[in-house]
């Protein structure tokens, strides 16, 4: 926070913030969506996007451009009001979740203390799974409003997989919190300065990874949107603008559990720090975008390698395998954290 | 913070009414989901964020998804408008009256202006954790056993119907 400042000039930096983070999100989720062709077009041996710019890099505005251009249809019988809200619950809470991650170590200049992050909330772990949980809202109402069969399938599929998925991906996060002992995203990577949370947390981390995946409806655990079964799943029924929405918020959730894996589990931006001033402070940043870079990678590398479970799969794996394995891990860390307090 | 608290109060109430008054179930417990959020920014307000979080995890993003998942199932629509009962007709606004001026009286005891002092204001995780694993941990266990066997009814039951 500015401490000198007037109020104004407070609410203007404050804004300035989002705008930027908002400016590198999308930039972000474009280039991760160019990522994903290309890497998945590598793995199929085919080249990918290549016509649009060089090794089509220019391929996402060509694509935004699209969405903005192309007809936007209204089913005839759709529920209206929920139909047109559903995409902005969606895009709206796959992108407020990015306001509470920490990018960064806050720097100094001139006697005004420059944060990299939007709001710093004491219960920032908590604020994201939260603000995850209300996403599952979108498509879920997405596919109720479409009211046709496949929506509305890929809807109560991806409902019944959130929830299921929730409760391990929130159990992985307890471990690692209860190591911390502290919500706060802050805190938590400024503890990991000599051990990341990954040799504490093994099992916590492989939980999380493959819990977040399910939380972002990704492949293998894509079912809501299965397009040999379901057509499109909860977006059938959607056009244009609207269907880009669903998709930036797809990706902007990837994003974010992204982020999270790096503060969570591997000291964030903590790294080697050296150099003169500027590349002290620019370093941190570097380093947690490598980060995140990597889990974007692997995603993508998931997506093209496996192949798609069934649905009854998935929710046996879900609730037999993944859930019982997350309270073991949170009774075990509890026990070894609880033994060393005494 | 005052017209903040006016305005998601006023919310909160707007969002309560629609919850009853809309016809369509998915609208009511949308309505609801509202009510929920726009507490969760009061408790934000006075400075318990622990709760305003775990008001949103718990209710708008576990407990309204079941509400909104069933209504789902189910495929309900408009609900077409039933002769009331009698007894509804007859008792229903006195009855409202009773639990109003129930509550009033119950909230005006306890009423006061004087603001609480920070130093004693705790609604922290830790703090929190505290009293219901400490002081309430009985009432917290009973509670959590109610649930349980009212889930093993829900399975009984819906297993009989197989």
């Amino acid at each position: 926070m500015a401490t000198s400042s007037s109020p104004m000039l407070l609410v203007l930096m404050i804004l300035l913030r989002v705008v930027i983070v908002l400016v590198v999100l999308l930039t972000t989720i474009a280039y991760a969506v160019w990522l994903e062709r290309k890497v998945v077009a590598h793995i199929q041996s085919r080249w990918g996007p290549y016509l649009v710019g060089p090794h089509g890099l220019l391929q996402p505005v060509a694509d935004a451009l699209k969405f903005l251009f192309k007809e936007d249809i209204l089913p005839r019988e759709v529920d209206r009001v929920v139909y047109y809200l559903a995409p902005f619950i969606a895009f709206t809470m796959a992108f407020a979740s990015i306001a509470v991650i920490p990018f960064g170590e806050s720097i100094t200049i001139r006697g005004e203390t420059i944060p990299f992050e939007i709001a710093n909330l004491n219960v920032g772990v908590l604020f994201i799974l939260a603000v995850t949980s209300l996403g599952v809202y979108g498509i879920a109402l997405a596919g109720w409003s479409s009211n046709s069969k496949f929506p509305l399938f890929g809807g109560l599929r991806s409902s019944a997989q959130m929830i299921s998925y929730e409760l391990s991906l929130g159990l992985a996060v307890v471990g690692v919190v209860l190591i911390a002992g502290t919500l706060s995203l802050r805190e938590i990577v400024e503890q990991q300065r000599g051990l990341f949370n990954i040799v504490k947390q093994p099992l916590g981390f492989l939980l999380y990874f493959t819990a977040a995946i399910a939380e972002t409806n990704r492949a293998p655990f894509d079912l809501p949107e299965a397009e040999s079964e379901l057509v499109g799943g909860f977006h059938t029924e959607y056009s244009s603008f609207k269907f880009a929405m669903f998709f930036m918020a797809e990706y902007a959730n990837i994003v974010t559990v992204s982020c999270l894996a790096t503060l969570l589990f591997f000291g964030g931006w903590l790294g080697p720090v050296f150099g003169p001033p500027l590349l002290r402070a620019l370093l941190p940043l570097l380093w947690f975008s490598l980060k995140v870079f990597c889990f974007l990678f692997a995603y993508i590398w998931i997506r093209g390698t496996l192949p798609r479970f069934r649905y009854d799969q998935l929710m046996g794996f879900g609730w037999r395998v993944l859930f019982p394995l997350a309270l073991g891990n949170v009774l075990v860390t509890s026990l070894v954290v609880a033994w060393q307090a005494s | 913070m005052a017209p903040l608290f006016y305005i998601f109060a006023a919310v909160a109430i707007l969002a309560a009414l629609s919850v009853v008054l809309q016809r369509t179930p998915v609208y009511s417990a949308l309505s609801l989901i509202v009510v929920l959020c726009a507490l969760a920014v009061v408790y934000l307000l006075l400075g318990a964020e622990f709760m305003a979080v775990v008001q949103v995890i718990v209710y708008a993003g576990a407990i309204m998804v079941l509400f909104v998942l069933v209504i789902m199932l189910l495929n309900a629509r408009r609900e077409s408008p039933v002769n009331r009962s009698q007894m509804a007709r007859r008792l229903g606004v006195p009855l409202l009256a009773v639990f109003m001026a129930e509550i009033l009286f119950a909230v005006w005891g306890h009423f006061s202006n004087a603001p609480i002092p920070a130093a004693e204001f705790h609604a922290g995780p830790a703090a929190v954790g505290e009293v219901l694993f400490r002081s309430y941990v009985l009432p917290f266990e009973v509670t959590s056993i109610l649930i349980l066997v009212a889930v093993l009814g829900a399975v009984v039951l819906a297993k009989k119907e197989i």
